[in-house]
């Protein structure tokens, strides 16, 4: 069979409206907005012929599908290519791209390294390196909100709380970029991405081993889970390279792209300044607006069906976040950013049991970085243009020229 | 329908909830404090942790086993009742249910 984008053809029930666009293309990625409008118009479900895919944006039925595990599954990829019928780029994780029994074991293990309590003894330290970062930006009479601030915190506060002893920030954050451009069809961007692949991916999978992680953080977790059993040493690693993979660029994305909603929105930073409590409330909408993961794929197991229309088995369905979050029949007014919305059921970290795993200790980061800027900074100023940076699954800015304002 | 949710300093509030909706819904429709729900009902996040009231235990079904190990993840101590509230969906007989918040969700 001659595949389509590393997967089966699709030829689509007549009923299923064809949408003849490129979601891939750097413009469309650089401002998807009405290209998630055009989908959630279009129909509950679409086919978009370039790429042989379906594609679901309407709030409902993105939920639905990306949810049901047993009809869409994972472990086929969540990208374009169907992991049966061709080789993947890595060995595939074995907590985003499985399916149940296998991924009900390790997201468990998963979901006790990452719990609440776990991130509640981080707290401290998200707080005081905060309190660091912020403070030396604020002597600064303009910053590059992504690399001075969106990447520094992270970078920092991260690897420390996985116990890394090596620490390459730039690796880190590229790792996830390179995970989260794999998942898309085979554009400039993947191609790239694949390019710096063998580099990057050498250094994560090194500094996954056991040896390489101090006996504290979150990395010996796992590893003391292999020891009880739970899991195999081999998987224990297969999942610190999942912390990093998951658990940096995308919050990287998160802090930039809540720094870029303030500084277009300065209403709502003096809304958060006057009850700095809304610091976690604030971030969710932040997720909601921006969706740091705009599109990941499922792929159907068995012939099945979305909103009536039937789906052939092998068929790979673009799940677009992105535009479910933007749906206003459910949200009323998406494009309104407001903090105190509490977006209960957004799309951004995912929904069902391969919601994001990290997302308390993302809330973690976000809760201790936004309460002491809300502290410490009187008035986030755009300094430029801000850029976004086009990424197969990932919506993120390039750059963010800023002034930060001391109280 | 009707469901009660009791704060931890005991002041309660009677909220409309309809067959079908979880308890974490009835709560975020109304929005009663201290069910946070962060992750929507995914079993992500334990925030909607709650402890059923003892009158109620034999009507409110039991736990998954996936339940039990993000209640186990959970900021507030698990006990026999606790439950997720997302995962706590309303049939006719639970009509007058009452659940109370723990002291802390994240």
């Amino acid at each position: 069979m001659d595949l389509i984008e590393g997967h089966a053809p699709l030829a689509p029930s007549d009923d299923i409206p064809v949408l003849d666009i490129d979601p891939y293309d750097e413009a469309v990625l650089a401002d998807p907005f009405p290209y998630y409008a055009q989908l959630r118009e279009a129909g509950p479900v679409v086919f978009i012929p370039r790429y042989e895919v379906l594609a679901v944006g309407r709030y409902e039925e993105t939920k639905a599908t990306f949810s049901d595990h047993e009809n869409f599954v994972s472990s086929r990829g969540i990208g374009f290519n169907d992991f049966k019928l061709e080789k993947p780029w890595r060995p595939p994780s074995i907590i985003l791209e499985a399916d149940p029994p296998d991924h009900t074991k390790t997201r468990r293990v998963m979901s006790k390294a990452l719990s609440p309590k776990v991130v509640r003894g981080l707290m401290d330290d998200f707080r005081s390196t905060a309190e660091e970062v912020v403070d030396g930006l604020l002597e600064r009479s303009e910053i590059e909100g992504v690399v001075d601030l969106a990447e520094a915190f992270p970078t920092r506060v991260f690897p420390r709380a996985v116990g890394m002893r090596d620490v390459h920030a730039r690796h880190l954050v590229d790792y996830g970029a390179i995970v989260f451009n794999a998942v898309g069809p085979d554009n400039a961007l993947r191609r790239a991405a694949m390019a710096r692949a063998p580099e990057v991916s050498a250094w994560i999978n090194a500094a996954c081993a056991r040896d390489r992680l101090t006996g504290e953080g979150l990395g010996a977790l796992l590893y003391e889970a292999a020891d009880a059993g739970e899991i195999t040493a081999e998987e224990a690693a297969m999942l610190v390279r999942s912390f990093l993979s998951a658990g940096v660029d995308t919050t990287v994305t998160g802090i930039g792209n809540a720094l870029w909603c303030f500084s277009q929105n300065p209403g709502q930073w003096e809304a958060l300044k006057a009850d700095p409590s809304l610091a976690r409330p604030a971030f969710e909408e932040v997720l909601r607006v921006t969706s740091p993961v705009h599109t990941f794929l499922r792929t159907a197991n068995v012939d099945t069906e979305i909103a009536g229309h039937p789906v052939p088995e092998s068929a790979k369905v673009l799940c677009v976040l992105g535009a479910a979050n933007m749906d206003p029949d459910k949200w009323g007014d998406p494009e309104a950013f407001r903090i105190d919305r509490r977006p209960v059921g957004h799309m951004a970290f995912g929904a069902g049991i391969h919601g994001c795993v990290g997302q308390n200790i993302a809330r973690g980061e976000l809760e201790a970085l936004l309460t002491v800027m809300a502290d410490k900074v009187a008035r986030i100023e755009p300094a430029g243009e801000a850029v976004w940076r086009p990424n197969n699954a990932i919506r993120a800015l390039d750059r963010l020229p800023l002034k930060l304002i001391p109280k | 329908m009707k469901v009660t949710y009791i704060q931890p300093d005991g002041s309660e509030q009677t909220v409309e909830a309809k067959p079908g909706d979880s308890v974490m819904q009835a709560a975020i429709a109304a929005n009663v404090p201290g069910i946070v729900a962060e992750c929507g009902g995914s079993m992500a996040c334990a925030t909607c942790h709650v402890y059923v009231d003892d009158a109620w235990a034999s009507r409110t079904g039991t736990r998954s086993e996936s339940e039990e190990d993000m209640l186990d993840c959970a900021m507030s101590e698990m006990k026999a009742s606790s439950r997720l509230s997302c995962q706590l969906r309303l049939t006719d007989e639970m009509d007058g249910l009452t659940v109370h918040i723990p002291e802390e969700q994240f």
